[in-house]
C-alpha cells in the first residue's frame, strides 16, 4: 500500500504526553506518552486492568488526571470545542434501556445538534434497522452495545473512542463492525481508537498499542511488531514482550541472578 | 446552556416516564387514595379541613423527591450521565431538563389531587383553588431539585431511597402539620424556620383559611422558589465532567 500524494499531512489526532493517573491511591498510568495518527484505526490491546479504559477516559476528558497533557485535534482533552467532535462509547452500553433505539438516538442527535436523518444512518450503520423501534431493554447484549455505538456515530464525530465495542459479539457481527470501523477511518477520514482484550482483533487495526500495567509495551503496525518479536501472531508477540520486560527487570521477586 | 438541549432532555425524560405506566398511575392515584383515607378517618370532624390542604403540598414534594433521586442515580450508574457530559450538554440543561419534566408531571398530579380533595372529599378552601395548585407545583419542583442534589451523594438505589426518611421526614415533622410551629420548642421552631417545607405548609393553610391570600402567600412562594434555585445550584455542583 502506497500513500497517495493528495492525502493531507497526517497530523496526530491524539497526543498524550507524560500522562499520570492515580485511582484509589494506585498508580494506573505512571507516565504514559503516546500518539494516535489521524485517519487510522488504532487498536489499544492488553489485558483487563492494564489501564486501557483509564487512558480512553483521559482522552475524552472525563478522567481526573494527576499530571501530563492530553491533546485531541489540537485542543486540550475535555475542551468545550471538542464535545461535538469526539464520540465516546463506554464498555457497558450507556443508553436508556426504557427507550427504543430510535428514541435514544433521536435524543443524542438533538443533544449533539445532528440532523434527524443522521439517526437512520447510524441505525443502518450498526445493522439495527429491524430493531429500531424495539425498546433497548428487550435487546440482546450485543444489540445493546451496537445501539450504544450508534449513539456516538449519530453526532458525526471526527474522533471515535470505543472501549471494547466488540465484546460478546458473534464472529460475523465482529467482522461487520471492524469493517465499519475501517470504512469510517479510511473512507471518511475519521480517527478511531478501539480497545480490545482479544488479541486476534489486532489484524484489523492499522496500528497497535500494547498496554500492560499502565505501560506501553509496543506501538507500531502489526507487521513491525511481528518482525521485531519474531512471533507469528499478536498474542504470541505480546507474550514475548511481557517476558522480555520481566527479564529486563532484575528486581522482580523471582529472578536473583540479574540480567544475562 | 442551550434551550434546544434542555427541551430535548425534558422530552426524553417524559418519554421514559410515559413508558412506565405503573409509575404514572401511582403518582396520580396514591395521593388521592391517601387524601380520601384521611377524609374518611376524620369524617364529621373539622380536622380534614385543617390539614387536608397542607397535605396537598406534602405529597408532590415527597413523590417527586423519590422519583427524581432514583432517576438521576440511574443516569449515573448506567453511564448515560458520563456520556452526556462528554457532549455539548451543559449541567444546567440536565438540571432544568429534569425540573421541567417533573414540574410538568407535578402540574397533572396537583390538578388531580386538588380536584379530588375539593370536589370528592369536600375540602373547604376559603381562598382560590388554583393557588393550591400553584403551591403544589412549587413543592413538586422543590422535591425534584432536592432529589437532584442528594442523588449526587447516593452510590446505590438503597441509599437514594434512604435519603427520603433522612431529609424529608424531619421537614414533615417540623412543618407545623403535627404541632403548630409557634408551639414547638424554640430550637425546633428556629429549625423549622429554615426548612422550605414549612413555608409550603404555611402557604397551603393560609389559602385554606383566608379568602384573599395572594399577598400573604407570595412571601412563602418567594422562599420556596429561592430554596428550589439553591438546590438546583448545589445539585449542579455534584455533576462533574471529570471523575476519579
Amino acid at each position: 500500500m502506497r500513500k497517495s500524494v493528495v492525502e493531507p499531512l497526517s497530523a496526530d489526532a491524539i497526543v498524550v504526553e507524560h500522562l499520570v493517573v492515580r485511582r484509589g491511591g494506585r498508580s494506573v498510568l505512571p507516565d504514559l506518552s503516546v500518539t494516535v495518527p489521524a485517519g487510522q484505526v488504532v487498536g489499544l490491546l492488553g489485558p483487563s486492568g492494564g489501564g486501557k479504559s483509564t487512558l480512553m477516559r483521559a482522552i475524552v476528558g472525563v478522567q481526573q488526571v494527576e499530571s501530563g497533557d492530553v491533546t485531541v485535534l489540537g485542543r486540550p482533552a475535555g475542551h468545550p470545542d471538542l464535545r461535538h467532535r469526539i464520540g465516546y462509547v463506554t464498555q457497558s452500553p450507556s443508553i436508556y434501556a426504557d427507550l427504543s433505539v430510535r428514541h435514544n438516538l433521536t435524543y443524542f442527535a438533538q443533544v449533539l445538534g445532528a440532523s434527524p436523518d443522521a439517526v437512520d444512518r447510524a441505525i443502518e450503520a450498526v445493522d439495527l434497522t429491524s430493531h429500531a423501534d424495539a425498546s433497548v431493554s428487550t435487546l440482546s447484549g450485543g444489540q445493546r452495545s451496537r445501539a450504544s455505538l450508534a449513539a456516538a456515530l449519530v453526532g458525526d464525530p471526527e474522533v471515535l473512542v470505543l472501549d471494547e465495542p466488540t465484546v460478546g459479539l458473534d464472529p460475523v457481527l465482529r467482522r461487520d463492525l471492524w469493517n465499519l470501523f475501517r470504512r469510517l477511518a479510511h473512507d471518511e477520514g475519521r480517527t478511531l481508537l478501539v480497545s480490545s482484550h482479544v488479541m486476534d482483533e489486532a489484524t484489523r487495526c492499522d496500528r497497535l498499542i500494547l498496554l500492560r500495567e499502565g505501560e506501553i509495551l509496543s506501538d507500531s503496525t502489526l507487521a513491525e511488531l511481528l518482525a521485531r518479536t519474531g512471533a507469528t501472531d499478536a498474542e504470541e508477540a505480546f507474550l514475548r514482550l511481557v517476558d522480555r520486560a520481566a527479564e529486563a527487570r532484575p528486581t522482580d521477586a523471582a529472578s536473583k541472578g540479574g540480567p544475562a | 446552556m442551550n434551550p434546544r438541549i434542555t427541551l430535548a432532555t425534558t422530552a426524553r425524560i417524559l418519554r421514559q416516564l410515559r413508558a412506565d405506566h405503573r409509575t404514572i398511575a401511582m403518582m396520580l392515584v396514591v395521593p388521592c387514595v391517601l387524601l380520601g383515607l384521611l377524609a374518611w378517618i376524620f369524617d364529621g370532624t373539622p380536622v380534614f379541613d385543617r390539614i387536608g390542604a397542607a397535605l396537598l403540598g406534602v405529597f408532590p414534594f415527597v413523590v417527586m423527591f423519590i422519583v427524581t433521586s432514583v432517576a438521576t442515580l440511574r443516569e449515573r450508574t448506567s453511564g448515560t450521565l458520563e456520556r452526556l457530559l462528554t457532549t455539548p450538554l451543559g449541567k444546567g440543561d440536565f438540571m432544568l431538563g429534569y425540573a421541567l419534566a417533573f414540574g410538568l408531571m407535578a402540574v397533572v398530579q396537583a390538578l388531580v389531587a386538588t380536584g379530588f380533595a375539593v370536589w370528592v372529599c369536600g375540602l373547604d378552601v376559603a381562598g382560590p383553588v388554583w393557588l393550591l395548585v400553584v403551591i403544589a407545583v412549587c413543592d413538586a419542583l422543590l422535591g425534584t431539585a432536592l432529589g437532584l442534589f442528594v442523588s449526587g451523594f447516593a452510590a446505590t438505589e438503597f441509599q437514594a431511597v434512604q435519603f427520603m426518611p433522612a431529609l424529608v421526614l424531619p421537614q414533615f415533622l417540623l412543618c407545623g402539620l403535627l404541632v403548630p410551629r409557634e408551639n414547638l420548642p424554640s430550637v425546633l421552631s428556629t429549625l423549622s424556620d429554615v426548612l422550605p417545607l414549612s413555608y409550603a405548609v404555611d402557604a397551603m393553610r393560609t389559602i385554606a383559611s383566608v379568602p384573599d391570600p395572594v399577598g400573604d402567600v407570595s412571601s412563602d412562594i418567594a422562599v420556596i422558589v429561592a430554596a428550589i434555585l439553591l438546590s438546583l445550584a448545589l445539585g449542579s455542583l455534584t455533576l462533574r465532567r471529570r471523575t476519579p
